[in-house]
Parts: structure tokens; sequence; C-alpha cells
């Protein structure tokens, strides 16, 4: 039996959420934490797609442990609401990495929002996210970095670029910083804009066709999110899923 | 090759161009020098399709069709190359990914085979070579981080990969040191002019300011562009008066 409620976009953490999709899939799917624990010193990475013709909702409870490395890559390309939430807490001098491209049209929303706990002195974190959309789709992240007392030496960056291929589409980035430390680095960043027209008239005056112009300059624009996925094979596979999901875009 | 008539064309509600003619041979190079602010660099975009250029009149006839009905890559296909006075930097695409696309899409449009990657490779090198650029700098992504001269050798590296019929130059010689501008001189030469190369069946529309340029590629005709309208055309001598005495002496 669920014990959830549904949200409300009262919740910060719902503000941008598409809560039709969401009952639709039911609170019952509230309650889906894939929790997963890693001991100290392991290194483990995950790269995955998600999305399909319904509402989808991934929730992952990390628990990262001292010296210990957490990777985790994500194409979001749903063709109906979909969310990726990740909380993390983090041990002594543990590492988490993130990267994630939401990309897509026909009007869905399709969101990562992440909660990342610096709890001990000296860990790290790196989140890379880009959003690439159009035809009246949302692309959002929302990430929370709270650094306690007892994170010194917390070093913890989140970088947001959205990419509008056409005005109707839009997206939200929302970072939330909350330091009790005073020895910590913390960096977040973001910017929203258009297609380089430059660029893809330098393109285009080369023979390249503009649907190849598109996909070239939305290929460079996306791979930020997979620079660190050094497993050569995984980071096609997220980069082709995302890319076919661009299949059918306005140009 | 190229025939233009009476041409108008405005940037916003500027009018730029106002009735310019030009016609440009095979086997001819042809310099465009004028004073700033006369369209040179306005003639080089509208050729290219460059959005945001409006031609408001006339017409331009390329190998016999109309260029102005085609879109930049069309033109691209069917031979046309813009070389930009500014070349734009494209993070996260390489040279080489980029050239390759480009030089596929141009032989698809034209009805030829793809060139494979080991194929497009040894073509790459093989001009790289000719205008003494490093390989290394190929496989970088493009633009990103070159200084101003070597974006206009890696233009001309462009050009002889694409291997165009016909090529407007847009300031190409700009931002060189006299070393680049020998360099790139002769790759202009070679890539367009060579008669193994197909020279005598293609042709160059130079737009410069100097005659340094011209005295490694020397031009055919010279036309002086002022205030939107080719309004002198001559021989060489003519670029050697204009450096000499100036634009208003000349066109007085």
């Amino acid at each position: 039996m669920s014990i959830a409620t549904l949200p409300t976009r009262r919740d910060e953490a719902w503000r941008y959420a598409d809560m039709d999709a969401l009952a639709r899939l039911g609170a019952g799917a509230l309650d889906q934490w894939k929790e997963i624990a890693l001991a100290p010193g392991e290194v483990r990475r995950h790269a995955m797609v998600v999305g399909s013709d319904s509402p989808e909702l991934h929730r992952i409870r990390l628990t990262i442990g001292e010296g210990a490395r957490a990777e985790l890559f994500v194409t979001n390309a749903g063709g109906d609401y979909t969310r990726v939430e990740v909380e993390v807490r983090l041990a002594r001098g543990a590492h988490f990495e993130f990267g994630g491209v939401t990309i897509g049209g026909a009007g869905v929303t399709r969101e990562f929002v992440t909660q990342v706990v610096h709890g001990e002195p000296e860990a790290t974190s790196n989140q890379t996210v880009r959003a690439v959309h159009w035809a009246g789709a949302t692309g959002n992240f929302l990430g929370e970095i709270k650094v306690a007392r007892h994170g010194q030496k917390s070093d913890a960056a989140q970088d947001f670029k959205g990419l509008l291929l056409e005005a109707v589409a839009s997206a939200n980035a929302v970072p939330q910083l909350e330091i009790f430390a005073d020895d910590v680095k913390c960096a977040h960043g973001a910017t929203v804009g258009a297609l380089d027209e430059a660029a893809r008239f330098y393109m285009m005056a080369r023979g390249v066709d503009p649907a190849t112009a598109q996909r070239l300059l939305v290929q460079a624009f996306i791979g930020d999110a997979f620079v660190a996925l050094e497993d050569e094979g995984e980071r096609e596979r997220l980069l082709d899923a995302a890319l076919a999901a661009l299949e059918g875009a306005r140009l | 090759m190229l025939t233009i008539t009476n041409l108008h064309a405005q940037v916003g509600e500027t009018p730029i161009l106002k009735g310019l003619s030009l016609h440009v041979a095979a086997g001819e190079v042809h310099a465009i020098m004028g004073p700033n602010g006369a369209g040179k660099s306005t003639l080089a975009n509208v050729l290219g399709g460059k959005p945001g250029y409006e031609v408001t009149g006339g017409s331009v006839e390329f190998g016999g069709e109309d260029l102005l009905a085609l879109e930049p890559h069309e033109r691209a296909a069917k031979g046309l190359f813009l070389g930009f006075q500014y070349p734009v930097e494209i993070p996260g695409v390489s040279n080489v990914q980029f050239l390759r696309e480009a030089l596929n899409a141009q032989r698809e449009a034209r009805g030829e085979e793809p060139l494979s990657g080991g194929e497009f490779l040894k073509l790459a090198k093989d001009k790289a070579g000719l205008l003494k650029m490093d390989m290394e700098m190929l496989k970088r992504q493009v633009n990103v981080g070159f200084s101003g001269g070597e974006k206009k050798r890696a233009e001309m590296v462009q050009m002889g990969i694409l291997d165009p019929a016909f090529a407007v130059l847009d300031e190409t010689d700009s931002g060189l040191d006299i070393d680049a501008l020998r360099i790139v001189g002769a790759g202009i030469n070679a890539i367009m002019r060579a008669k193994e190369n197909g020279g005598p069946d293609k042709a160059v529309l130079l737009i410069t300011h100097y005659q340094r340029l011209l005295d490694v590629v020397k031009p055919d005709k010279v036309s002086i562009l002022a205030g939107g309208r080719i309004v002198e055309t001559g021989g060489p001598e003519l670029a050697l008066r204009l450096e000499a005495e100036g634009y208003d002496a000349v066109t007085a």
C-alpha cells in the first residue's frame, strides 16, 4: 500500500513538473526508490537511456562510502513526462559524477532533480546537464547542493546549458546551494540560448545540409554532458539515443 | 561562369548594393577592390546566401543557373566556395568530421559516391601539406583556438579539400603575416589556377584591400567597387594605380 501522496507545485522540487502526468502515474510510483550503496573505495559507473511513451519516474538514492566514486550518466528522451531524481550522500573523500541530457519536443516535460549532500569533509561532486528542446517541450534541472557543517574542503560543481531550437520551448535551471561550512568550493552556472546561426551558415556554406548542420551542432552541445564517461561504447549509446530523438525536430 | 546583373541588396533597411553588374569568365581571377563600406563583403555574403542579406533586385547566374534561387548548401554543391573574412569557431566539432560531412554531402548532392574515412584523411593530409598546415590542427575543433592567420590558412585547406569550381574569397589576406600570405597565395594558385587541377575551368573572385596578395595571385582583371556598384574594370595595372594613387584619385 502506498504511503505517499501526490506532491503539488508548491513543493520546490516539483515546481516545473507535469502534475497531470504524475497523477496518471499514481502516488505509488513515489515509493519506488532504488537504493544503492557503494562500499568505501568502490568505483561504480552506470549509464542509462530513460523514457518511453508513458510517464516515467526514476528515483535513486546513492550512498557513497569513504573514498568511493559513483558515476551516473543519463539520456532522458521520453515521449511523455520523464523525471530522474537522484539523492546522494557523500562520505569523506567520496565523489559523485553526473552527466545528463534532456532532449525532445512534443510539449513534453523532461527533468533531472538532484540533491547532493556533502556531510563529511573532502567530498567532491560534478554535475553537467544539457537540455535541447523544441515544439513546446520543457527541460528542467533542479540541483540542490547541501554542504553540512562538517563538510570542510568540499568541492561541488554544477553546470547547466539549455538549447532551444525554437521560441516555443523552455528550459528551467534551479541551482540551490546550502552551505554551512566555511572552507568549501561550490560553483554553478546556467545559460539558455538558441542555435548558433553563424555556425550553421558556415556549415551550410561548405555544403552541409541544414538537418546535418543542426545534428552536428546539437551533438557538440550535448557532448559536454558525457565527456566524463570514459566507456566509449556507452558514451556512443547515450549520444545516439539523444540524437535519435532529434530526428523530426524543427529546423 | 558567373554573371551578376544590376544586383540590388540590403541589410535590414539599408541598401548596400545599388545596381552591381559583373562578369567573371572561367579561367579568370578577378580582384575586387574598393574603399571600406563600398559593399565588398555584402557582395560575398549575397553570393553565399547568408541570412539577413536581402536581394531586392537584379540577378546572379552561375554556371547557367539562377544562383539566388538556391539554398547556401546547394550553392556549395554546385561548386561555389565562400572564403570567410571571419571564419566561425565551432566548439565540439573537429575539422576532420566537419569537412568530411561537408565533402560527402556535396558529393551526394552531385550523385557521387562518398569518400571513406581513409580516403578522406589522405585527401585532407595532401591539402593541409599544400598550405603547410600540421595535420594535427585538422583534428582539433573547427577554428577554436586558431590565430587569425591560422583561420585563414584553414579556410584555404577547406577550399583545397572541397575543390570548388568558383571561389569567392573575402579578404583572405587580412590577418596574415608576409610568410603566411605567400603560402596562402601559392595555395590559391595551386588549388584554383593550376592546369592539372582544372584551373582553366575554375574562377576566383578575390576581394582584397591590398596589392600584396595580388603580387602572388596575379589577377586577370581588377574591378573597383564603390558605392554599391562596379565603377571601373581593368587589368592588373589598375590595382597598381590604386596602390599608388588611392581610390579617390582613380575613381574621380
